[in-house]
């Protein structure tokens, strides 16, 4: 698809196509006049590409400064210019990607500027927030596949963090911690689901009020309990790092994927089984009907209510486990309001990953990226106030979601109750 | 078209009046009584001194049923006194009052009740923010962000600009406020019109990109000199004045918020703008093919809406603190949206549900510092107040009632429509 679209019917591609074009050039002048103009020959910034003991030592990437912004510029402008003179509908989203990777490469060169940086680290830490949100979004996907739309993951995900680190504390024991997460956020979960599916409640309306219960319970059990006795109720301990032999010795990517809290381990295993599910199960396809055409399905004989009490009370369980992580994978205690709108972020990530799980669990890894970028940017004292660099995550999240909400199509039932007749 | 009102909630299907005063009156009011009883259980368990007698149960059941009642009682009573005032204090306060002149005693007995009203301020013009946007189908939770950005508006017009009289200086500010959420709600709104990006998830993201450029706003460029992250005092041309003397912080801003309630049911209600806005909130698709603009319309109903959390948030700097800090928006803005439910979007509702709020909020502060019960007990109830409104075939199914069904109204839409 190169050149001008020869459908009549659409909107002349030449326009967009400029305006996509021209937008990568301004990108391009973007990355030079804040990153590039003030730089000097003979700089360089490090990146440190070892975490961890790995078996192989790599070197150091050395990246001159002033070379390696023009060389990116280069790039851009490139793909600006092919974008305006042949870039098709196709080609687009490929160059707007290429563009924001440079935009976000310039950063980090101008940011490690005569410091160093370890990406590898950076990276690993990537995996790490994104996790939680990628949780969030496979409670999303699996939910609203069968048509449910559950906007009360982040109320999920704080209760479950709470009960976590309150039964992990008074047992000592992590696992029951994580047992007692899965169950809070399948108790929670199912209470959604009675509401819309039995009550018929507005699905939106149901999620808010779960949101602003979970925030609400929870400062109050943190306020009225876990303040006044820290030790025996907030101080759960986090699960231990696992190495997995072997893997955890590969180079960059070893430190990255093979060694990590089981909670992320549970996250990876848990894209891969949904992936399988939902696409290649006769559950699946009964699961994508209920979502696409109730009534078809249950004309074929398609239980549709027990079908959405199912995937809710399952999305349920593994937002539990996505807020298990906050508390027993991350810190071992419990802040009031310590998700920070990390379920609603999840949500994007679910758009953005067009309703797939494993496409849901990419997204989550952009915004992983944009939270772990924003710490090490606070810790490399870049000239940028540290509550702008806190704003990233949730900026990205925007951005994403306007530019791709238009093209990505929900399950058609998504959101409707089902009246049987 | 200019007369062609759509068919209002009385004239529904010809409905008996009966069945709509269930509906809007008796249904939300037993929504709220049945959040209180479940408040009240949660005192009761959270209590240590309730479970110990429940654990003796079998050899003194009244001890048990007591001391329940005892800890409901010391928590509510402290709500209700702390809201409303304690009668007794009043009558002798009036009598003191009548006999010496001195109005102090007085003004000390109705302090809890102006709090109570000072806290609807807000509430009211919050909540008509929230129930402006659910008239058009848009479901505004971004209230809370709106808020804060309208505070720090017109709190840094209120301190920036000095030798104004107040009679300019006083509607600047207050137009500040409302100008900055109506930005940051405008901001969503158009993503939504014009690229179908959800408002909820949007909205949201907008509230924590505010808190953190308020981090930034306190403790950089509105920082007042001093080690603490706030903002100067604003100029006495710009505030509110107040009706008693201090401590009593009952201002202008009620007033203000009333008579804004007025003009939003006017506006909804009674003009052209108003009827395409219900009309795009009732159904998008047949008023697009009736002419109206649907993109045109979300975005102006989400600037109003912001326009109207950030007054909200202008009243509460410009009448009561008088200066902006971190945490300063405390939750209006969630609670709001409970209110707006709980209001049906009626902006009589909104008031009446307003003045309930106020007197929680009011009660809880006392509750919370009296009889030790933290103060987010409330969020908890405003919670399931939402689940009893948004589901009243719970409320119908426990208390047994059978007449006026009305059909639920559509409050919001699912992804990118």
């Amino acid at each position: 698809m190169t050149g001008p679209s020869l459908s009549t019917n659409r909107p002349p591609w030449d326009k967009q196509r400029l305006a996509t074009g021209t937008g990568l050039l301004i990108v391009g002048l973007v990355i030079f006049l804040l990153f590039a103009r003030g730089t000097l020959p003979g700089q360089t910034s490090t990146f440190g590409m070892n975490a961890g003991g790995t078996a192989l030592l790599i070197p150091d990437l050395a990246i001159p400064v002033q070379p390696g912004l023009y060389a990116l510029i280069l790039v851009t402008v490139f793909a600006g210019a092919w974008q305006m003179a042949r870039g098709g509908a196709r080609s687009a989203g490929w160059l707007i990607g290429i563009a924001a990777f440079c935009f976000v490469a310039a950063f980090l060169i101008w940011a490690t500027n005569e410091k160093s940086l370890n990406l590898v680290g950076m990276l690993s830490s990537t995996l790490g927030r994104a996790t939680p949100i990628a949780l969030a979004a496979l409670c999303g996907v699996i939910s609203e596949r069968a048509g449910v739309v559950n906007i009360g993951i982040e109320g999920i995900m704080l209760i479950a963090a709470q009960t976590a680190v309150i039964s992990a504390s008074m047992t000592r024991s992590l696992w029951i911690g994580l047992v007692v997460a899965l169950l809070s956020g399948a108790l929670v979960a199912a209470a959604h689901a009675i509401l819309v599916i039995r009550f018929k409640v507005d699905q939106i309306v149901s999620g808010v009020a779960i949101n602003i219960f979970g925030v609400g319970l929870t400062s109050f059990v943190a306020q009225r309990y876990l303040e006044r006795d820290v030790d025996f109720l907030n101080n759960s301990g986090t699960f231990k790092i696992i190495s997995i032999p072997v893997l955890s010795k590969i180079p960059i990517l070893g430190p990255i994927f093979f060694e990590n809290s089981p909670v992320v381990y549970g996250m990876l295993l848990l894209v891969l089984v949904l992936h399988v599910l939902l696409f290649h199960t006769p559950w699946g396809l009964r699961t994508r009907a209920v979502g696409e055409h109730p009534r078809a399905a249950d004309t074929l004989g398609i239980n549709v209510y027990l079908t959405r009490y199912v995937n809710v009370i399952l999305g349920g369980i593994i937002a539990g486990l996505g807020g298990a992580y906050f508390t027993l994978g991350a810190v071992g205690r419990f802040d009031q309001n310590m998700t920070a709108g990390k379920g609603f972020i999840g949500l994007a990530a679910m758009i953005f990953g067009k309703w797939t799980p494993i496409g849901a669990s990419l997204s989550s890894l952009l915004f992983g990226f944009a939270d772990s970028l924003q710490v090490k940017m606070q810790i490399l004292s870049v000239p940028i106030p540290s509550s702008f660099l806190a704003m990233a995550p949730y900026v990205v999240t925007m951005i994403v979601l306007t530019g791709i909400v238009g093209r990505a199509i929900p399950p058609a039932a998504d959101g409707t109750p089902y009246e049987k007749q | 078209m200019k007369r062609g009102e759509p068919q209002e909630e009385g004239e529904k299907a010809g409905l008996p009046t009966a069945a709509l005063l269930v509906e809007n009156l008796l249904l939300p009011v037993l929504a709220v009584l049945t959040g209180l009883v479940v408040g009240a259980i949660i005192v009761a368990v959270s209590s240590s001194e309730t479970i110990a007698a429940w654990g003796n149960f079998f050899r003194a059941p009244t001890a048990a049923i007591g001391a329940t009642w005892k800890a409901v009682a010391i928590a509510y009573g402290a709500l209700f006194k702390g809201a409303l005032g304690n009668p007794a204090d009043l009558l002798t306060a009036i009598r003191s009052f009548q006999a010496s002149g001195d109005p102090a005693p007085l003004y000390k007995a109705i302090y809890p009740f102006t709090e109570s009203l000072v806290n609807a301020t807000p509430y009211i013009l919050a909540g008509l923010a929230v129930a402006l946007g659910f008239r058009c189908g848009l479901f505004n939770i971004g209230a809370e962000g709106q808020f804060f950005m309208g505070a720090l508006g017109a709190a840094y017009v209120g301190y920036s600009i000095v030798g104004l009289p107040a009679f300019v200086h006083l509607p600047l500010a207050l137009l500040g406020g409302a100008l900055a959420g109506g930005v940051w709600a405008a901001i969503p709104g158009y993503l939504k019109a014009r690229f179908g990006a959800h408002e909820v998830v949007n909205t949201i993201m907008m509230n924590w990109i505010a808190f953190r450029l308020s981090d930034w706003l306190l403790f950089g460029p509105m920082k007042a000199s001093g080690y603490r992250p706030v903002t100067p005092n604003v100029e006495v041309t710009a505030e509110l004045p107040r009706f008693f003397p201090d401590p009593l912080r009952f201002n202008w801003g009620f007033p203000l918020a009333l008579a804004i309630a007025v003009v939003v049911y006017w506006f909804l209600f009674k003009t052209t703008v108003g009827f395409e806005i219900r009309s795009v909130g009732a159904n998008p698709d047949a008023s697009k093919y009736a002419g109206m603009s649907v993109t045109r319309n979300f975005v102006l109903v989400m600037s109003l809406s912001g326009a109207l959390a950030g007054l909200a948030g202008a009243t509460q700097v410009l009448g009561v603190d008088h200066w902006v800090g971190a945490g300063f928006s405390a939750g209006y803005g969630f609670d709001s949206i409970a209110l707006a439910l709980l209001a049906k979007s009626h902006p009589l509702g909104v008031v009446l549900a307003a003045l309930l709020f106020g007197i929680l909020r009011g009660g809880a502060t006392n509750m919370q510092s009296m009889a030790r019960i933290p103060i987010d007990l409330i969020s908890v109830i405003q919670g399931l107040v939402i689940i009893f409104v948004a589901a009243p075939a719970i409320i119908r199914w426990i208390y047994r009632i059978r007449i006026g069904r009305v059909e639920q109204t559509v409050l919001t839409r699912g992804w990118g429509k």
